[in-house]
């Protein structure tokens, strides 16, 4: 890994050599300088430092506002940020998209909903079936797809997100149709029984903060350097040995369990489930949030969660002043605007305004006159 | 009426869902093999033909008016949504630009939203009369229109590429790109028409159905899905594969709706393009159809 890290360009530097140099140069020296260890952990306390400022903020948040609506949205923007951090990696990591993952998280939600009403499981074990039964679906989806050219998982996926949409209206008895199941228990873990706004509140929190620990030691590992490896340079990870067909698949089972979790958590918190949060525009949505986030950054999936949720809810405020009598969802006017805007001119989300655009991994690179190529030619 | 009469109605039904989808996947797999992008915004093209058409029909202009008015109209919105949105992004991956597209799409669909509302518009049928009766089975005359209107599609667009000078020109760019740089010619000149001409081919498209279907601002995303899917078993790179593709898949729902289950229509078609895409990703006609274009 070390040696590919060198011969290649490191990101955000394409077409300057001279820019190459120095970042080539402070990787070496950040394995040799002993200043430059010593600069690393200071960083790393320095990181560090920021995380528990952030946690501390979020714990004491709940004391300041005493609107339990806010505190529903906040709630519900912690759901949005456990699906956004493994879409993060499906996107960032292995360069694939999912237009189902609000399917995902509808199947964790409608799991854990009759799991714990229907067949009275105990809440916990409905819960970790949530998280179950949409990995393996995603498993058997994303096998055949992602050997495929990207496109393919991404046409996959948003039929089977129309799909499962259907199937929550048409389920009859089993899902409720579109009027939806009630009477889902609270969450009860041990004594403990997630009753109140807040202690789900806590809960989400923790769950927000053990599944962002969790990723970022993933990144660390061993996957995650192949993963970091297929992101640089997908021909170069297989020539290094990599399973990258395997590491795309896990990689997208797992998003598919994160977002099974926070419809399972869904499920426990409202205590009552229909179809319409789970439908294709909550997929697209999703992915607003997470490329506004950025990917592959550990901030990235609560940036875009919070700013995405945010102006969601300032258009739902603000527009009807505007344009009196605007009904439905003409949020997505502003949200599939943004989208594109941020595709075109900061694929690599609003965490990066501060570095030049870069697009990845394609021979003919913006502003290049010579030679394009495009998938239409081969 | 006999059993006779009503299959052969589900499949006159088929045939005219089968055109529509036949003429989404036209223009899908058009621009796919000129731009490498597929268009997940077609669909919203004739969504906002059919309700620019309606509209202007209410307004008291004559259907042929509303029609070039709202063919026009949209081949300059395609042509803009081109220049805007993926011309500046065409190095990019193409995981980008299918997401460009998905955000275009739903832009479109939140734009008409605030226009039009969410009562359907209605456009009245090409011509007047009553069904025709073929063996016990009722057709829509409407139906005949839009089945002329894929023939002439087909037609045209066969025209365009085989015999003129401007559809070599085409032809060169899908076949290889790099090539066809490398003589002079200008890919994103190509680009810009090939949006500029889905634009167009959907407006016409939303404006044949309308008739039949009601002109509503959603009506475009499962269109644009299913043509999707008619492209996708056509094998993505042929323009006889799309037709069949979509003429095949409008059979299928047709017999589907009247045979099965009508709230499970949409979902057969979904479930026709995972089954594709898990088992034949080539496409079902791809291997047969074989030549591209």
């Amino acid at each position: 890994m070390r040696v590919l890290e060198k011969i290649r360009p490191p990101a955000g530097t394409a077409g300057c050599p001279a820019a190459c140099l120095i970042k080539i140069y402070k990787v070496n020296s950040s394995q040799i300088d002993f200043n430059s260890v010593v600069n690393r952990s200071y960083e790393d306390m320095l990181k560090n430092a920021v995380v528990l400022t952030v946690l501390i903020f979020f714990l004491v948040l709940p004391l300041l506002i005493r609107s339990n609506y806010l505190l529903g949205i906040l709630i519900v923007t912690g759901l949005y940020t456990i699906i956004v951090i493994g879409l993060g990696i499906l996107m960032g990591y292995a360069g694939q998209v999912s237009f189902g993952q609000a399917a995902f998280f509808g199947l964790g939600g409608y799991t854990a909903a009759i799991l714990s009403t229907s067949c009275s499981w105990p809440t916990p074990a409905a819960l970790l079936a949530a998280m179950v039964l949409p990995g393996l679906v995603a498993a058997l989806i994303g096998r055949p797809t992602l050997k495929l050219k990207e496109l393919y998982l991404a046409l996959a996926t948003l039929a089977f997100g129309i799909l499962v949409h259907i199937l929550f209206n048409e389920g009859g008895e089993i899902t409720g149709g579109p009027s939806g199941l009630m009477g889902i228990p609270y969450l009860s873990l041990g004594g403990l029984v997630f009753d109140r706004d807040i202690k789900f509140y806590y809960l989400v929190l923790a769950v927000v903060l053990l599944v962002s620990l969790a990723v970022h030691n993933l990144i660390q590992s061993r996957t995650g350097r192949a993963l970091r490896a297929i992101r640089e340079s997908e021909h170069a990870a297989e020539a290094a040995g990599m399973d990258t067909v395997l590491l795309k698949l896990q990689a997208f089972v797992f998003s598919a369990v994160l977002a099974g979790l926070a419809g399972g958590l869904y499920a426990f918190y409202v205590t009552f489930i229909s179809p319409s949060p789970f439908s294709f525009h909550m997929s697209v949505q999703f992915v607003l949030m997470a490329v506004v986030g950025g990917l592959g950054t550990f901030w990235g999936p609560l940036l875009g969660s919070g700013l995405v949720v945010a102006l969601g809810e300032a258009l739902r405020w603000a527009v009807p002043l505007v344009i009196p009598g605007a009904g439905g969802e003409y949020q997505i006017i502003f949200f599939g605007i943004i989208l594109v805007l941020v595709m075109v001119f900061r694929p690599g989300g609003l965490g990066s305004l501060f570095s030049p655009p870069v697009h990845r991994e394609r021979p003919g690179r913006p502003g290049e006159k010579g030679v394009d190529d495009s998938v239409a030619g081969g | 009426m006999d059993l006779t009469g009503q299959l052969l109605q589900l499949l006159f039904t088929g045939f005219t869902l089968g055109g529509i989808y036949a003429l989404i996947a036209l223009a899908l797999v058009t621009t796919f093999n000129i731009t490498g992008v597929l268009n997940m915004a077609q669909g919203e093209f004739l969504a906002l033909g059919a309700l620019l058409a309606a509209s202007l029909c209410a307004a008291g202009a004559s259907l042929p008016l509303a029609f070039v008015i709202a063919v026009a109209t949209l081949a300059l919105l395609g042509g803009l949504l081109e220049r805007s949105a993926i011309h500046p992004a065409r190095h990019a991956p193409g995981l980008i630009l299918i997401i460009i597209t998905i955000g275009l799409s739903i832009s479109l669909r939140g734009l008409a939203l605030l226009i039009w509302g969410t009562e359907p518009a209605s456009l009245p049928a090409f011509s007047g009369g009553g069904p025709l009766f073929v063996m016990g089975a009722a057709v829509n005359p409407q139906s005949l229109w839009i089945l002329g209107l894929v023939a002439l599609a087909v037609a045209g667009l066969h025209a365009f590429f085989e015999l003129t000078y401007a559809g070599k020109v085409f032809r060169a760019c899908e076949i290889n790109r790099t090539g066809a740089r490398l003589v002079g010619i200008n890919p994103a000149a190509l680009s810009f028409l090939a949006f500029a001409g889905s634009g167009a081919l959907g407006a016409a498209a939303g404006i044949f159905i309308a008739p039949v279907t009601l002109a509503t601002y959603d009506m475009g995303f499962l269109l644009g899905v299913k043509g999707c899917v008619a492209a996708i078993i056509g094998g993505l790179n042929s323009v006889g594969g799309a037709v069949l593709g979509g003429l095949l898949l409008g059979i299928l729902e047709a017999f589907g709706a009247g045979l099965v289950s009508s709230g499970l229509k949409d979902a057969l078609s979904l479930l026709v393009l995972l089954g594709v895409l898990l088992g034949r990703p080539e496409g079902l006609i791809g291997a047969v159809a074989g030549r591209k274009v």
